[in-house]
């Protein structure tokens, strides 16, 4: 991979150079330049707070257009189930699948029916031999990317299995073909609606040497309208929804770790708590669990900066869209004991040392003790105000050199009032 | 250039919520210097047992992190009661933490043979009554 796309980008003309999304960014990836916020790639892990945070909406994920793409002849839409938790009233899935069949696409894969696979497989893998635990599980890509950028210790511990966009896009192609042997595969393509930036940046980039099955993405946000709209027409569903209460309920922070029916799990949510319980699973200090399920956004999907409706609303809504649903509607047949190997990958993107100094150890020590007397010097009031979020960061820019003409304010109008005395 | 960088800490001996902090701290700035994800890994749980140690047994106390070219060691010096029978304290298992202390799930009686097993060398200079220093080695 040469370059990593990420899907956060600024709105210039939007941004005021506030520092909200400076002083909210997990990884300190942001600083004000000439007034406007700047991203470092390198850091950026596209969760997604700086879309959260900005009051200006300056910042913004960048998808696709469902309406640019009309030369495929078979589009078929993979809705994350979070997109069931934004309407109103919703009683039935099944029209807001007929909704999406009525906006232009020619067939539907629930993305919630694949998660009730992976969830199927993921109880198959928990009972193989000699696999690390607690296993972590891999379907929000924020948490797959942090693990492997600055927990690498960690890798080993990620579920192998494929995330359910993956297996939806996989098995979506796979059936489309099976009904409709006229297809080739150029005529299809799969749609993900997606709830988050990072799971674009997922589908656009691969993870390590994987390349997404998904085709197209789209927003969740953006899509919503459209749907409304066909959906407010009421035509009766010809479609019948094929996931039950376990599928859906991965769109919030414990689904997928209830849904494996094994008491020892720990699940979290919010990109800060997340950090939490992985620094404490690598410093070994959480008791024996099987399974560990991590959400960056708050509350999990639902909560995702691409979605329409608060997190909480979204939740309570789909479990009244759950609640006449059988427990599942995907099953494993009792000859499938493993994990087919279509839906197992070992790929992981290699530990990348973003934060080191320098490349030598001698030289990285240099700088930090230069870092620390220059810090020492600094008001240590954490005002954002010569763009970098803590006094320590500007500090470290100072020295890494990438402080430009960025001053600290404090100590310049300390320094001016002196000399006026 | 100074031949070795410190790291400083004080350890809050009434705060078992922000007890492993300063491992938290550690690991940032030792990423930063681009130290091997294993090496940042032991210093890590070595701080992180200690850390904890002090808090649970010496109401705090100080901890230091000082990174030489070719290793680093980590002081833990506390003013708390002592270790009586160093033998005994660094068996799995033996503990002599309060049922409060075990109840938050501390106390297992891990501490002292996790900073063992994490280090490549582990002195324990300590007097009852007067307070304990550990010092830990990894070297690079």
């Amino acid at each position: 991979m040469n370059e990593y796309r990420h899907s956060v980008v600024l709105d210039k003309e939007k941004c005021t150079g506030c520092t909200s999304c400076v002083r909210r960014c997990p990884t300190e990836a942001i600083r004000i330049v000439e007034g406007k916020a700047h991203i470092d790639p390198d850091r950026c892990i596209d969760c997604g707070e700086c879309i959260r945070t900005c009051e200006n909406n300056a910042k913004k994920a960048m998808c696709s257009k469902f309406e640019h793409y009309t030369h495929h002849k078979w589009k078929i839409a993979l809705p994350a189930p979070t997109l069931f938790g934004q309407f109103n009233g919703l009683d039935d899935v099944d029209e807001v699948l007929q909704g999406l069949l009525d906006i232009g696409f020619d067939d539907v894969y629930e993305v919630s029916k694949a998660a009730e696979l992976v969830t199927a497989y993921t109880r198959l893998y928990l009972k193989t031999e000699h696999i690390k635990k607690p296993v972590i599980s891999s379907a929000c890509p924020v948490i797959a990317r942090l693990i492997s950028l600055r927990f690498p210790y960690l890798k080993d511990n990620l579920l192998p299995i494929l995330p359910p966009l993956e297996v939806a896009a996989i098995l979506a192609r796979e059936r489309a073909k099976r009904k409709h042997p006229e297809l080739t595969d150029e005529d299809i393509a799969t749609f993900f609606i997606s709830p988050c930036p990072a799971k674009v940046s997922y589908i656009r980039n691969g993870y390590g040497g994987y390349k997404s099955h998904v085709d197209v993405v789209v927003g969740l946000n953006d899509i919503y309208f459209l749907l409304l709209g066909a959906m407010k027409r009421g035509r009766s569903p010809s479609v019948t929804g094929e996931s039950g209460m376990i599928g859906i309920g991965w769109a919030s922070s414990g689904g997928e770790a209830t849904a494996l029916l094994n008491d020892s799990y720990l699940s979290a949510d919010g990109i800060e708590n997340c950090i939490k319980v992985l620094d404490s699973i690598e410093n070994g200090n959480i008791p024996q669990l099987e399974f560990v399920e991590l959400n960056a956004c708050p509350g999990g999907c639902v909560g995702g900066v691409m979605t329409i409706e608060n997190p909480f609303i979204a939740k309570t809504r789909l479990q009244t869209v759950r609640r006449f649903l059988p427990v599942s509607k995907n099953y494993l047949s009792p000859e499938e004991i493993a994990v087919p190997v279509d839906f197992l990958t070992d790929e992981k993107p290699d530990y990348k040392p973003i934060t080191r100094l320098a490349d030598s150890i001698g030289e990285s020590m240099r700088m930090m003790a230069e870092i620390q007397t220059m810090k020492k010097k600094l008001p240590g009031i954490d005002c954002g105000a010569c763009g970098s979020p803590t006094c320590r960061a500007f500090a470290e820019d100072a020295v890494r050199g990438l402080a430009g003409d960025r001053v600290c304010v404090v100590l310049a109008q300390r320094k001016k009032e002196a000399t006026e005395e | 250039m100074s031949d070795k960088l410190n790291f400083h800490f004080d350890v809050d001996g009434e705060n078992f919520v922000s007890a492993g902090q300063a491992s938290v701290q550690v690991k940032k700035n030792l990423r930063e210097l681009g130290l091997p994800p294993e090496v940042i890994r032991r210093v890590s749980i070595a701080m992180y047992e200690g850390e904890i140690n002090m808090v649970i047994h010496a109401n705090g106390g100080f901890a230091d992190v000082d990174v030489y070219e070719d290793k680093i060691v980590i002081t833990l010096d506390d003013k708390g009661p002592g270790i009586k029978d160093i033998a005994l304290a660094m068996q799995e298992g033996y503990s002599t933490a309060s049922d409060q202390v075990r109840s938050l799930g501390f106390g297992a009686g891990m501490g002292l043979p996790n900073m063992k097993r994490y280090t490549d060398d582990m002195q324990i200079d300590t007097r009852v009554g007067v307070g304990t220093k550990i010092t830990m080695t990894i070297r690079l």
